[in-house]
């Protein structure tokens, strides 16, 4: 599984015992650091609505109820299934793009592809609110505006810069050797995409795929902007209004954030270790 | 492995095929929106089904009332589907985002919320997304429903473009009863800024912060420093503020920020910690004695079962003038449903649907003949203030002045809160009014 | 032989095959919908947006002649305090963002490179708070920076606190959310009118946001370290470098292209930041957590002064071409080797 993990060999020496208590030490400590703010959360959105105040933060809940958890749930499933039917196809069909793009990038140049690389390269820089009205305005000509769809495609398009760069360095690192054979072997640029990269890039897919599906997920601005109907827009949008106007009920929340958080933190757990093994295999380096 | 010419092209064509199908199913998904609105306007009373209105009202009480206004929508027009497209964040940030995109695009929804005054003219009708409604008014006979310095505020250039559902108070102080009375301290709504300071004297010697402030909310900042002013120059030269008719420069808006900044002299030390309703919790629990707030702090004292604890009396020196927050909708141009967009406003404009609503809302109805019988005593308060004081637009909730104005007036209290400079944030305001134009 | 270089297929073996568009032509033109596609949702855009910078459209109405004189929006923008403060707000953050973020993660990378028990599990949790929205982040770390109720609560109920007050150093009030306070003033011409310094309301707004991409940088680097062969590190071993010597001067500089990738991605999300320091903090005391994206949001959709707000996300790309660009183009070509 991980045989490239193996880790270092320590070495024995007088220090061996120091340097493992201090290991865990700076374990631990990090451990702590990075479970703090979500111990917050989970313990907020278990408590009612009166146990929920900023004084008590840290306390543990008083009773075993389901706090905030039933209300948020209420409120944010319908938004869960729109989520998850706008992220599952934009996240596989920018990848799709991004490794054909990536793989043309990388093996099949032409002049000037570098600068066009380049200019792609560049749309991954720019702040969503500085154009979301263009968008919108643009969106609606060509009637995409207001629908499920038309996010996807929106998603899909931004996602391009940052697929395609990742597939590129991806593939750089496949010897042009084997693309070499199989040209001699007669095969054209589909035939070696499909038979020679694809195979080979289950690891960037992954890598693609987690970084995109938790990009989409959490994203706000478009989906807030660009479908109006309240029911079709993504959970992001929904969790923030389960905040009122004027004051909040802090439990409904915070359960709200951990729910919404849930679908990303479970894919995580299961494809985490191809996350890593994925960028193992090179299409991190550069 | 196709050999087929021109397979390459297989993938814009399917990206065609993506577009296509996208406008087709979008048209399905908002429920054929584009198909009715022709429709609707060839034969107005055929084929609409939907009424879609927008708000920022999300939760709670909010809710509950824009529910009493769809409850009183469908009662009169039943078969039609209301659909509730609020979004939470209030009327400067994610709302007005949603809101503005989709006026930008030519999308409007059948109705939504705005205040009236300044933010009315500057974003909805100069750039022409609203239609007028005179004809309206004079059907509903609404020109003597509702008191004239609402109708004056609700008028833009002349044309009446809102109708407005509930009133806010803009300018009161709630406080703890205890605190006050233990400290021998009594309030009337006729007291002045001078009482005000030497209350807080003797809060502050006795080791009570007079003020809790929750100043993460600039908003609340803005309204302490509105009601102070209007304090300090009454309530017509305050409304005349606002139009450049009275300077910014004028030494009476001078004693105003001076004035200001003397709050800061006996505040709750966390206040750049806390929102509003933070200040407000500090005021439940005793640990301060005054909070200038709207009255929908009401609502929240009443929600945290807290409502008896507290007294309420109109911000110092603005006896006989009302800061009036007022919530209503608007009849867009090119509504998607323009008979429904009608009836809604009919609805909302009426007696019962006001009277529905205003309890759940915390506000009093905009009407001057609703019925005052239900109301719990805070809003009976109100509602008698509101019949005889002189009714003034509210700078912190847009009916007082500009976007940009305001916006102006935003930044200066921000910066001033930490510095506490008159003379920048006097300028600062003579500045934003020149820059208006 | 060039890498990736169009030639025609020698001899071969096979079917002979007939293509009607050549091959040369393949390449770009499936390339060119999305191509196409960025052009107008990227570069369209951004020209719009350059356009409403350089006109004078302040109002909700739309107007969209040009205004005179032209860079008249620009040197405005350039004269408030409020930008020029978030122009050193952004600096400070990214810069510091930079160093936590890299620096932690490769920490965490080196420390799980190590033989420990439940190794995935906890390099899951290091990752985990990167998979959740910035908006919910920034509200928990609000709660956790609360001056009365965060951290300072938390070390009362520790008991640290108590201890730190025994030893003469106090009870820890930690308030530095609220403070309008910056450390620093390093002189500047009299047209700054920001006080150049770092202020302490950014420190936690830094914290948090480390906290939440530093679990990416080190997964980055976990990766990185996988493919540095057990033989290079055993090697080493053998010659008789000391763990520390051997991660400083073979494991670290072999992972250079990965700092380059990670400063990418991390570098832009810093200077574009927006949901995360609205959420935790909004403009701050003073505006000492003010940022570009806040005064964009709020020039568009606050105070609809269009012309603004457009100009300032020019700056706000220009920054971001500024800093990223030297490391694109070194990425760029280590790829070529």
């Amino acid at each position: 599984m991980n045989a490239s993990l193996t880790p270092v060999q320590a070495r024995p020496s007088r220090r061996f015992g120091f340097r493992r208590v201090f290991l865990f030490l700076v374990l631990a400590v990090a451990i702590l650091f990075y479970l703090m703010p979500m111990y917050v959360m989970v313990v907020s959105g278990l408590k009612d609505a009166a146990d929920v105040s900023i004084d008590q933060m840290w306390n543990l809940p008083t009773s075993f109820t389901a706090g905030g958890f039933a209300e948020a749930w209420r409120q944010l499933s319908p938004n869960l299934a729109q989520s998850f039917l706008l992220v599952i196809p934009a996240t596989i069909i920018s990848s799709l793009i991004g490794a054909i793009n990536g793989y043309l990038f990388s093996k099949w140049r032409f002049r000037g592809s570098e600068v066009l690389f380049a200019l792609v390269l560049f749309g991954m820089f720019i702040p969503y609110q500085s154009i979301l009205i263009p968008l919108i305005q643009f969106l609606d000509r060509i009637g995409l505006y207001g629908s499920l769809p038309g996010l996807i495609v929106v998603h899909v398009i931004y996602g391009i810069p940052i697929t395609t760069l990742i597939f590129r360095n991806y593939f750089a690192n496949i010897p042009y050797e084997i693309v070499e054979a199989a040209r001699i072997d007669g095969a054209g640029l589909w035939q070696i995409f499909r038979q020679v990269m694809l195979p080979l890039s289950l690891p960037a897919f992954v890598v693609v795929g987690i970084f995109q599906f938790t990009n989409i997920w959490n994203e706000f601005l478009f989906g807030l902007t660009v479908i109006t109907n309240p029911r079709q827009q993504p959970v992001t949008v929904a969790l923030n209004n389960l905040s009122g106007s004027f004051s909040v009920s802090w439990n409904v929340v915070m359960a709200g954030a951990v729910i919404a958080a849930l679908p990303t933190l479970v894919i995580y757990v299961l494809l985490g270790r191809f996350f890593i093994q994925g960028m193992l295999a090179g299409s991190m380096k550069g | 492995m196709s050999s087929r010419p021109f397979s390459n092209v297989r993938f814009s064509r399917r990206q065609a095929g993506k577009v296509a199908a996208g406008a087709a199913l979008g048209s399905a998904l908002v429920g054929g929106i584009p198909a009715s609105r022709i429709f609707a306007q060839a034969t107005p009373a055929a084929g609409e089904a939907e009424l879609e209105i927008f708000s920022w009202w999300t939760t709670a009480g909010e809710a509950a009332g824009l529910d009493e206004l769809f409850k009183a929508f469908s009662a009169a027009n039943p078969g039609v589907k209301v659909v509730n497209a609020a979004v939470a964040g209030g009327a400067g940030s994610n709302a007005q985002v949603a809101l503005q995109t989709r006026l930008s695009a030519n999308q409007p929804p059948d109705s939504w919320q705005s205040h009236p005054g300044a933010e009315l003219k500057a974003r909805y009708v100069d750039p022409g997304y609203t239609e007028a409604i005179d004809d309206l008014y004079t059907e509903q006979k609404w020109d003597s429903a509702f008191p004239q310095g609402v109708i004056d505020l609700i008028t833009v250039d002349g044309k009446k473009q809102l109708v407005p559902v509930g009133v806010h108070r803009g300018n009161v102080m709630f406080y703890n009863k205890e605190v006050l009375e233990k400290n021998g301290i009594t309030v009337t709504d006729a007291w002045t800024m001078d009482d005000y300071f030497k209350a807080a004297d003797t809060l502050k010697a006795a080791g009570v912060p007079a003020l809790a402030l929750g100043s993460k909310d600039t908003f609340a900042v803005v309204q302490l420093f509105e009601n102070t002013l209007l304090a300090a120059l009454g309530p017509d030269d305050f409304t005349k503020v606002w139009k450049g008719e009275v300077g910014w420069d004028d030494d009476r808006v001078t004693t105003a920020i001076q004035n200001l900044a003397r709050y800061f002299d006996s505040v709750n030390s966390d206040h750049a910690a806390l929102t509003w309703d933070g200040a407000a919790d500090e005021v439940y629990a005793g640990k301060a004695a005054f909070t200038s707030m709207g009255d929908w702090l009401y609502g929240d004292a009443t929600a945290k079962e807290k409502q008896d604890a507290i007294g309420w009396v109109n911000h110092p020196g603005t006896d006989g003038a009302f800061v009036a927050v007022i919530d209503g909708f608007t009849l867009p141009k090119g509504a998607p449903h323009p008979v429904n967009a009608k009836n809604w406003l009919i609805a909302v404009g009426s007696k019962e649907a006001q009277e529905a609503f205003a309890p759940h809302k915390g506000a009093i109805p905009a009407r001057s003949d609703a019925d005052a019988s239900g109301f719990n005593d805070y809003m009976k308060w109100s509602a008698e203030a509101f019949g005889k004081d002189a009714v003034v637009p509210s700078l912190a909730h847009g009916s007082a002045a500009s976007p940009q104005f305001q916006s102006a007036v935003n930044d200066a209290i921000v910066s001033f809160i930490v510095d506490l400079d008159v003379e920048t944030f006097q300028q600062a305001l003579v500045d934003a009014q020149s820059d208006e134009g | 032989m060039a890498q990736g270089a169009l030639e025609r297929p020698a001899a071969r073996a096979g079917t002979p095959r007939r293509r009607l568009i050549p091959e040369r032509l393949l390449s770009p033109l499936i390339l060119a919908p999305s191509l196409i596609a960025l052009f107008i949702f990227v570069y369209g855009f951004i020209g719009l947006t350059f356009w409403v910078s350089l006109s004078n459209w302040r109002t909700p109405k739309r107007d969209l002649s040009l205004i005179e004189p032209l860079w008249e929006t620009y040197r405005r923008l350039f004269t408030t305090t409020r930008f020029q403060i978030d122009i050193r707000n952004t600096i400070v953050f990214t810069v510091f963002f930079l160093i936590g973020s890299v620096g932690v993660g490769l920490l965490l990378a080196i420390a799980l490179d190590q033989s420990i028990p439940a190794r995935g599990l906890i390099r899951n949790i290091f990752l985990f708070p990167y998979a959740l929205s910035f908006v919910v982040t920034g509200v928990a770390w609000r709660w956790i920076f609360n001056p009365d109720s965060g951290i300072t609560l938390l070390l009362d109920h520790l008991g640290i606190n108590w201890l730190l007050g025994k030893v003469g150093l106090g009870p820890l009030h930690v308030d530095w959310l609220i403070s309008p306070r910056i450390l620093g003033d390093i002189p500047m011409p009299d047209a700054v009118k920001a006080q150049i310094g770092i202020p302490v309301a950014m420190i936690p707004v830094i914290i948090a946001a480390v906290w939440q991409l530093s679990g990416f940088a080190m997964a980055m680097y976990l990766a990185g370290l996988g493919t540095i062969s057990h033989d290079i590190r055993e090697a080493a071993a053998l010659d008789g470098a000391s763990l520390y010597r051997t991660y400083k001067d073979i494991v670290i500089p072999l992972l250079k292209p990965i700092t380059i990738s990670v400063m990418i991605i991390l570098g832009h999300i810093s200077l574009k930041i927006f949901d995360l320091v609205f959420a935790m903090s909004g403009k701050g005391p003073g505006f000492a957590t003010d940022v570009p994206g806040i005064f964009v949001f709020e020039q568009t959709f606050g105070a609809n002064k269009y012309n603004l707000g457009a100009a300032a996300s020019i700056v706000m790309l220009a920054l971001i071409a500024i800093v990223i660009v030297p490391y694109l183009a070194r990425s760029l070509r280590e790829v070529e080797r």
